[in-house]
């Protein structure tokens, strides 16, 4: 019998993130994840590691001893999560400039993230604290520092995103937009960022990450409608994907009492989930699961050859 | 659907002048402002005022590609002014068109065969246009039939089911309607659908809005191509909402401007 195959007219737009030494590829494929017989694949999902600029307080027992005395120094924990999970991204979360957690000012963040990036040699995904007026101060001076580097920063929302796009359009850098599990929202963010004359094509989307029995299946369902809508050509939900699984597992009551791997667990099967729903970034916190979410990605890959 | 721009015809006086003077800048300008507008496909007439139509349908073809690659869909009544066009199209053509008599479908489909084009089969025949839903079915199964003879697929087939003048023909129109959703259900996969929206309203007042409100219909009944004007805005915000509201696109607030952006 013969494999009925669809036919796309779109394709998922390419994505170069990094300065010309380190620089990794996104995106490009014009066929659902792993689907190899049925389009292109040009470019494995990534597996990236997260780090806070700042020592990490409330991140369970499991996570912060897998970590050890690393995290006590950003610069120490970015050079050593790297080097430990061969992970091909790194994202930093300038969490310490939140007014709920150090609320440092903008200036002293810049430059322990400067550090932060002289001590490792990977593209750099960063982003904000969370808090929409520290981040529109921010954001500006963390894009001013990296210019040169073709980071990808984050986020834009629909009620605040004409801040950050104008500084990556300044610095050129890449831009994560963020909707609420919403196709529609996530469409027209697009068209708002686009209007604003920045690239569509540099444009990473944060459908919004939900954790393994925390409401994946809605964020897997939008992924995937929003994919298919990409592969019929619509080129307003062409972007690839970033899924922040470490910050959401790392929250649950499973990842908290789960006993001495439950958080890793519940990591890996959040990411390969999320991974099989057409994500091209994967962000996590555990060097394992980095580990372990990477050579599944290799495995994978492999069938395509 | 697939939008095919009317507007390079020489039935209207200004391209009749310009086919006849060799103006290409005013029809590469008509096909630019067609592309911009939202067409996928432009249909090109030479026109009854023409002395020598082979000459004057290669003489648009040639010109407009200077300008765009579109797929153009070729438009006459004579095989030979067709081919001229075929010759030197460098997209995939659309042959607009041939009827459901024998020795005219065998014409235009060895036409389509050899240039690899798409073909329009219009549901009428030497009798005339049916005025029965059942005969306008009749006649689209007759072209189904000699397109599979021919080893033309069904997606490259496009019945008409000749749309008539609303102060002509205004007890027909919901025949017409009723036969675009049969003629989609002739064969697997299903042929495409188009009509000439113009026709609706010729020679009446309120032209775009009875253009408008009768794609819509036919739209839900599976209609997937139109020659029309997509310069008539209204009229392409009326084809892009409808296509939302059949599920076709993913709303989202600025969805007008979302389409355009394709």
């Amino acid at each position: 019998m013969e494999l009925l195959k669809e036919k796309c007219v779109g394709a998922i737009n390419e994505l170069e993130i990094g300065s010309a030494a380190n620089a990794v590829k996104i995106g490009g494929q014009s066929c659902m994840q792993f689907l190899f017989k049925e389009g292109a694949m040009p470019h494995a999902p990534v597996a990236a590691v997260e780090i806070l600029d700042c020592k990490p307080t409330d991140w369970p027992e499991e996570l912060v001893t897998s970590l050890g005395s690393m995290v006590k120094d950003p610069a120490v924990w970015a050079k050593e999560m790297v080097s430990k999970t061969q992970a091909k991204i790194l994202c930093v979360r300038l969490q310490s400039a939140h007014p709920d957690w150090l609320n440092r000012s903008s200036d002293d963040v810049v430059s322990v993230l400067k550090k932060i990036v002289s001590a490792v040699n990977v593209p750099l995904v960063v982003i904000g604290s969370g808090d929409d007026e520290k981040d529109n101060d921010l954001m500006p001076k963390v894009s001013q520092a990296l210019k040169g580097y073709n980071a990808l920063l984050g986020i834009a929302s629909q009620n605040n995103y004409k801040t950050i796009t104008a500084t990556c359009l300044a610095d050129g850098h890449s831009l994560i937009a963020e909707s609420p599990i919403d196709v529609n929202i996530a469409k027209q963010l697009n068209i708002l960022v686009s209007d604003m004359g920045f690239d569509p094509r540099r444009i990473v989307m944060h459908p919004t990450t939900a954790s393994l029995g925390y409401g994946m299946e809605y964020t897997y369902s939008i992924m995937e409608r929003s994919r298919l809508a990409a592969f019929m050509g619509d080129k307003m939900l062409a972007m690839p994907f970033i899924l922040f699984i470490g910050a959401e597992t790392w929250r649950t009551k499973e990842a908290k009492d789960g006993g001495a791997a439950g958080g890793v667990n519940w990591e890996i099967a959040t990411a390969v989930s999320m991974l099989q729903a057409g994500a091209e970034i994967l962000v996590m916190r555990s060097p394992s699961t980095v580990k372990s979410v990477s050579k599944y990605i290799d495995l994978l890959m492999k069938k395509g050859e | 659907m697939l939008v095919i721009g009317e507007l390079i015809n020489g039935m209207f006086k200004d391209v009749a002048r310009a086919i006849q003077n060799r103006e290409s800048d005013i029809i590469q300008h008509l096909a630019e402002e067609q592309v911009n507008a939202g067409a996928a496909a432009l249909d090109i007439n030479v026109g009854p005022y023409s002395k020598d139509p082979k000459a004057d349908m290669k003489w648009i073809v040639e010109s407009i590609q200077k300008v765009t690659d579109i797929n153009l869909c070729l438009d006459s009544t004579k095989a030979d002014c067709i081919e001229e066009g075929l010759k030197v199209a460098k997209s995939r053509a659309i042959i607009n068109s041939t009827n459901a008599d024998t020795d005219k479908m065998d014409t235009i489909f060895a036409l389509a065969k050899k240039y690899d084009a798409q073909v329009i089969g219009l549901a009428m025949d030497k009798s005339g246009i049916p005025n029965t839903k059942e005969k306008r079915v009749e006649l689209a199964a007759k072209i189904v039939a000699k397109t599979m003879d021919f080893g033309i697929g069904a997606e490259d087939l496009y019945l008409d089911p000749m749309l008539l003048p609303i102060n002509v023909g205004q007890d027909q129109e919901k025949t017409i309607i009723e036969s675009i959703r049969e003629f989609r259900q002739l064969c697997t996969p299903a042929p495409n659908t188009l009509v000439g929206l113009s026709n609706i309203s010729q020679g009446a007042d309120t032209r775009s809005l009875l253009n408008r409100t009768f794609l819509t219909m036919a739209l839900a009944n599976g209609l997937t191509a139109a020659i029309l004007d997509p310069l008539d805005k209204d009229l392409m915000d009326a084809l892009i909402t409808a296509e939302l509201i059949l599920n076709k696109n993913i709303y989202c607030d600025s969805f007008l401007e979302a389409y355009r952006k394709k």
